[in-house]
């Protein structure tokens, strides 16, 4: 089985996000950058996969060299091998369209991406490779099971799930639960060093939407405080004053 | 030109972030002085379609369909975009939406934004608000290409019902087998709860509540309240609560109006989920949780104490009103 992994590199999750340039441009400095956590499991769940039936898993991700720290991680933590696309990541659009053009002709069994980037919150890239690719895509998974060429996975759903039977190849998102990430241990730290990973120039060049400017929501007026003996007030205040139940 | 929106259906009846979404498109279309077009997908009645009129639909084209691909339905707007030659297409960024926006756009090679919180600006060009980082802040997106495809924050833009009726056409689906590859083998809906996604009032909480046997209570105040429950990340990494009920950085991201946060600190990833809740509630024992600084209403205390209070309360204010 040959498995593509999309990696986004995003900012930590405790980042206290502030921009620069009159609000235009995300404020990098002293910010440390991390494997999007959801494509964390999609690596881990394509590691789990070939390990059981055999393969390889191939880490992907849309990045200037200031992403190889990242995706030497990703070799770190198992994938045989990897690919940078020499691009800076403009939007949804423009990345998939890049791994697309790519993964096309690569013969990949399976396509898998996080649920969303943590930074921009598309969700976008799992279902535009699969229109791109000509695949099925299968959106926000806990669970994916593969057996010969059929896979079976559960996808989330509105109040609830669905079980669905897909053959291969498809490309899938990938949501908490569909396994536990892996911490890299010093073995594969130091056989990600002399794994592969090629850089490619960007080749399809989608640029559909451009980040103008950046907000931080207003700060909260102050928080009214009730004592705990007069708990009941704050059901009246909910109803009476801010007018929301 | 028209502005489309995707009128999506549960057992054949509209879902009320389908109203927010047509009431978003005829908002749309009025800045951009052309009309609305709905596609409803399912096993809509004529006389429901008709009544999206109320909301600013000016046709709906109804496209009988008894199953759900993401590739069937993203076909079918596609098309009906293409006919009418829209140039805005919107959705709810719901998980039906999210698995649908991304196949549409590349159908009409469009740009486009989910998690969108406001309407457009079309002062120069077309620029939409969304939400990025996971709530800690805003982006403003300029779509560039001729079609824009958007999917809309369910509970961010309000229904307009301003009466009237739109003319219904019937749409005969024709699909190919490239439609269906995915087969849904079982579908479990819980029905009876509200889903946390779509949900106004949302009661959450956290480690303080010490196991998931103390979640009575927490089911007991969201059921008066009307409200859907939720959960902190450790709780949801313990296995106390089902993952989806995991709001934060990466959990999800909610907008409702009243979020009340039951011991839980206010992490920063935490807060990033929920920060957007029009009214925010926290009700800690420790006063120096950075949940205070977040809130809008807070309560120092324990959990045990307050909830049981608060049940009461919600409990005779329910009463009073009926």
């Amino acid at each position: 089985m040959k498995i593509l992994v999309c990696i986004s590199v995003v900012p930590d999750t405790t980042t206290k996000i502030t921009f620069t340039d009159n609000n235009t441009k995300f404020n990098t400095a002293g910010v440390q950058f991390i494997i999007n956590p959801y494509d964390e499991l999609a690596l881990t769940r394509a590691l789990e996969l070939t390990e059981a039936q055999g393969g390889t898993v191939t880490a992907i991700t849309v990045g200037l060299p200031d992403a190889d720290a990242n995706i030497r991680k990703a070799l770190a933590i198992g994938a045989h091998d990897a690919v940078r696309i020499n691009a800076e990541p403009k939007d949804a659009y423009f990345v998939a369209a890049e791994i697309a053009a790519y993964a096309k002709d690569k013969g990949f069994d399976l396509v898998l991406t996080g649920r969303e980037s943590i930074d921009y919150n598309g969700g976008l890239v799992c279902g535009i490779l699969g229109e791109m690719l000509g695949l099925p895509s299968v959106n926000i998974v806990t669970k994916i099971d593969v057996n010969g060429n059929e896979a079976t996975l559960i996808r989330d759903i509105d109040g609830g799930k669905e079980t669905v039977k897909v053959a291969l190849p498809f490309v899938a998102s990938a949501q908490k639960e569909l396994t536990e990430p892996r911490i890299p241990n010093m073995r594969g730290i130091m056989a990600a060093r002399t794994k592969p990973l090629a850089v490619v120039e960007a080749s399809a060049n989608k640029n559909t939407a451009a980040y103008n400017a950046f907000e931080l929501p207003a700060p909260k007026a102050g928080c009214k405080m009730i004592s705990a003996d007069n708990a009941a007030e704050l059901i009246n205040l909910l109803h009476a004053e801010a007018k929301v139940i | 030109m028209a502005v489309l929106v995707f009128a999506e259906s549960v057992d054949g009846k509209f879902k009320k972030s389908t109203l927010e979404a047509v009431s978003y498109a005829k908002e749309t279309a009025n800045l951009l002085g052309t009309k609305t077009i709905a596609v409803s997908i399912g096993n809509v009645a004529e006389a429901d379609a008709k009544a999206l009129g109320n909301y600013g639909a000016e046709t709906v084209y109804n496209a009988p369909l008894d199953k759900f691909s993401p590739e069937a339905f993203a076909s079918i707007i596609a098309d009906v975009a293409k006919t009418e030659n829209a140039q805005v297409v919107v959705f709810s960024n719901n998980y039906a939406g999210k698995s649908i926006t991304p196949l549409v756009a590349v159908k009409l090679e469009a740009g486009v934004a989910s998690g969108v919180v406001a309407l457009p600006n079309t002062s120069a060009g077309f620029s939409v608000r969304k939400s990025v980082f996971s709530g800690k802040a805003f982006a403003d997106v300029q779509l560039t290409t001729p079609v824009k495809v958007v999917a809309i924050t369910p509970n961010s833009y309000q229904v307009n019902n301003n009466g009237g009726e739109a003319a219904v056409v019937n749409y005969t689906v024709n699909l190919g087998n490239d439609a269906w590859r995915t087969q849904i083998v079982e579908t479990n809906r819980v029905t009876g709860k509200i889903p946390l996604t779509e949900a106004e009032l949302v009661v959450s909480a956290g480690r303080g509540l010490k196991g998931p046997e103390n979640w009575t209570m927490i089911e007991e105040l969201a059921e008066i309240l009307g409200a859907a429950t939720a959960c902190s990340k450790p709780v949801s990494d313990m296995h106390w609560r089902p993952h989806e009920e995991h709001v934060g950085q990466t959990g999800i991201t909610i907008k409702p109006n009243l979020y009340i946060a039951i011991g839980i600190s206010g992490a920063i990833q935490h807060l990033a989920g929920v920060s957007s809740s029009k009214v925010i509630v926290a009700i800690n024992k420790d006063p120096e949780a950075p949940f205070f600084k977040a809130a809008d209403y807070g309560i120092v205390g324990d959990a045990f104490e307050v909830v049981p209070k608060l049940i009461d309360a919600a409990k005779q204010l329910k009463a009073s009103s009926h």
